[in-house]
């Protein structure tokens, strides 16, 4: 507690104290955005310090308001769930890559229904959240699942109350797979929801979930693990039903080309057999040409140490470590990162 | 008003009028600065969606579309519900702890009525959310549905699914954290009720209930009036509490009171570390301005009502 106060405290001090001095010893960096992957990056933080002596200091702020930090300068790097398009990167001078994947997963709660048991197909999970589908026991569900006994039960549908990157990727993919969600309800970090009751992160719809009988949500994965919620199968793009784990994860990493510029990849409805439709990566944003070409450079060989040494922390947290192949894609793309003089901040082994 | 600045040799007396001159001005100043932020931020919303936005029922952020007629109904809604709750019981408990309560018990109830008002918020949304709802509306909730909802007219405000969660939830969450706040004052008011009025009409043969309709309600209605707005203010403005139990639903289903709906400060607190487009955070802006101005408008109000009530006052003598 106090040491988490101090950590944020002291290095904000020492940072603006240490910026005219060349920096001798220790490092220190702040960060500030998504909430999702800030559970990783605090413990990449940690374990860097550890490593190195150098302090990253990472506010999970929120999506928005990590965008909003780093177009006005005072964080060293800033952090989005939600890939920046070609023109808004453009627009304040900004290059992004991804830097962790994890996945969210609908989970139900019925009575006798198991983890893993319950099988939706996207139309349905879109129905359901439009409104059009409100008994456990109607048709379309009961086909699809002839031997679960589903009750005459009203679904109570849950949903984030706050705006997430969550949201941003569980609308997505029923906008894409859905084209009456997509036309009434559309995408975003927060939507106007038709039905349903609104809980503030995902503790909150994990709560719901598991207080309401008769409740769907969405959670991030980590979260449905932890609280054994029951998570439902997905049918994805291939048409084949997919549990949510790091196997399927990767595969819908694997299937996306991320040659294409700036790395705005979302991984959800991705192709490929094994692909978890409704998977993401979240997003490290920086300046093209940092006012603090040193400090950029750190940033750059902390996200170098964490996606070398770093996968093992991630799979313990239930996050994704970014296949070998989009590292190398990534590291290539920091050379464009050059300070005023034209010289990259960061030069690779 | 400058009494002691000419006074030759004083100097002491002048800093002091001074400095607290200027910490009174600086209350203003943070004031003004307050609402001239709020409108420049809000600006963007306001000159695209005008006066609409107050009675637009549409919250869309990926159509950019806002309005604040849900937030401003559920703030409304949630705070009226605490009052009508919070006031009567808070009446009762500061007349049971002045006039009623034997003297040892005075103290250790008192202390913890003030112990109440000093519970943090979350504690109260956290305690709503995993111990209040449940029994909220395994229990009580269809017992409603199953009395009051029957009624005409009031029945539709009770009726629907009783998910525990919802405005009315919200609503008496809301009271029980106003209650400290009203009773206590109404308890310090009561107690410096001369007693020798209290004596004198126990004296003519009154009962309790009459010497506290009768004398010490009127001779203390301005710190009574005080102390609800106190209340009002808490409840208009809760956040946390609020966000958990009021279930965040941006859409109007109907005036069930079981209905989740959404409050300014809740809707603010959700929505504002990730809203991205400058036209979502401005709306979000200027709902706080609204609220501002509804805990404006209602200071005003009771203002207005005590000079009423001390014209009466003088009519009557």
């Amino acid at each position: 507690m106090f040491a988490g106060l101090k950590s944020i405290v002291l290095p904000v001090l020492a940072a603006s104290l240490t910026l005219a001095a060349v920096p001798a010893v220790a490092v220190e960096l702040t960060g500030a955005g998504a909430t999702f992957p800030a559970p990783i990056y605090g413990k990449w933080a940690e374990a860097y310090h550890k490593a190195t002596g150098n302090k990253i200091n990472y506010q999970s702020i929120g999506s928005g308001g990590g965008i909003k930090q780093i177009t006005a300068k005072t964080v060293d790097f800033g952090a989005s769930d939600m890939p920046l398009s070609a023109e808004n990167l453009n627009k304040d001078g900004l290059v992004q890559f991804p830097a962790v994947i994890g996945g969210v997963v609908p989970v139900v709660n019925i009575a006798g229904i198991k983890p893993g048991e319950m099988r939706l197909i996207p139309t349905l999970l879109a129905d359901i959240y439009l409104g059009k589908i409100t008994k456990w026991n109607d048709k379309a569900i009961a086909e699809l699942n002839p031997k679960l006994s589903l009750p005459a039960q009203d679904i109570a549908v849950v949903r984030r109350a706050d705006g997430s990157g969550t949201t941003f990727l569980f609308t997505n993919y029923l906008s894409k797979v859905s084209p009456d969600w997509k036309s009434k309800v559309g995408e975003g970090t927060a939507v106007q929801w038709p039905v349903g009751l609104g809980g503030k992160g995902n503790e909150g719809v994990s709560a719901f979930v598991q207080r309401i009988p008769g409740a769907i949500g969405y959670v991030e994965y980590a979260y449905a693990k932890q609280n054994k919620m029951s998570h439902a199968l997905m049918q994805n793009a291939a048409g084949n039903f997919v549990g949510p784990d790091d196997l399927t994860f990767k595969a819908a990493a694997a299937g996306a080309d991320w040659t294409k510029s700036n790395f705005a990849e979302i991984l959800t409805n991705m192709a490929g057999k094994d692909s978890w439709p409704i998977t993401g990566a979240t997003f490290i944003l920086m300046h093209k040409q940092p006012e603090k070409p040193a400090q950029a450079g750190e940033a750059l060989k902390f996200f170098e140490w964490a996606f070398k040494n770093g996968g093992k922390m991630a799979d313990e947290l239930e996050y994704v470590p970014l296949p070998d192949s989009l590292v190398k894609l990534i590291m290539t793309s920091w050379s464009n990162i050059k300070d005023s003089a034209g010289k990259p901040v960061w030069v690779g082994k | 008003m400058a009494v002691s600045a000419g006074r030759k040799g004083n100097l002491g007396d002048w800093v002091f009028f001074n400095l607290t001159r200027l910490f009174a001005l600086v209350v203003l100043l943070i004031l003004g600065g307050i609402v001239g932020s709020l409108v420049y931020g809000a600006w963007p919303a306001i000159e695209r969606f005008g006066f609409g936005f107050l009675w637009s029922g549409e919250w869309n952020p990926p159509m950019e579309q806002f309005g604040a007629l849900i937030p401003i109904y559920g703030t409304l809604v949630t705070s009226l519900i605490a009052l009508v709750i919070a006031v009567p019981v808070s009446f009762g408990i500061a007349l049971f702890l002045t006039e009623l309560a034997p003297a040892w018990m005075k103290r250790p109830l008192g202390v913890a009525i003030e112990l109440l008002a000093g519970i943090p918020s979350i504690v109260y949304g956290m305690w709503g959310l995993l111990v209040f709802a449940p029994v909220f509306s395994k229990y009580v909730q269809p017992l409603m549905a199953d009395t009051l909802g029957k009624l005409p007219i009031v029945g539709e405000l009770f009726s629907g699914a009783a998910l525990g969660i919802g405005i009315l939830s919200a609503g008496i969450v809301l009271a029980i954290m106003t209650i400290p706040f009203i009773a206590s004052v109404m308890r310090d008011v009561f107690e410096v009720t001369p007693a020798m009025l209290k004596e004198s009409a126990y004296g003519v043969g009154a009962t309790t209930w009459e010497v506290v309709w009768n004398v010490v309600l009127p001779y203390t209605k301005v710190g009574v009036i005080g102390g609800i707005m106190l209340g009002l203010g808490r409840a208009l403005g809760e956040t946390m509490a609020v966000t958990f139990l009021i279930g965040n639903m941006n859409v109007f289903g109907g005036f069930s009171l079981f209905l989740p709906g959404n409050s300014i400060a809740s809707a603010l607190a959700n929505e504002f570390a990730e809203a991205e487009s400058e036209i979502y955070t401005a709306s979000l802006i200027e709902l706080g301005l609204i609220l501002f101005f509804i805990t404006f408008v209602v200071l005003s109000l009771s203002k207005l009502l005590l000079m009423q009530l001390t014209r009466q006052e003088g009519s009557k003598t």
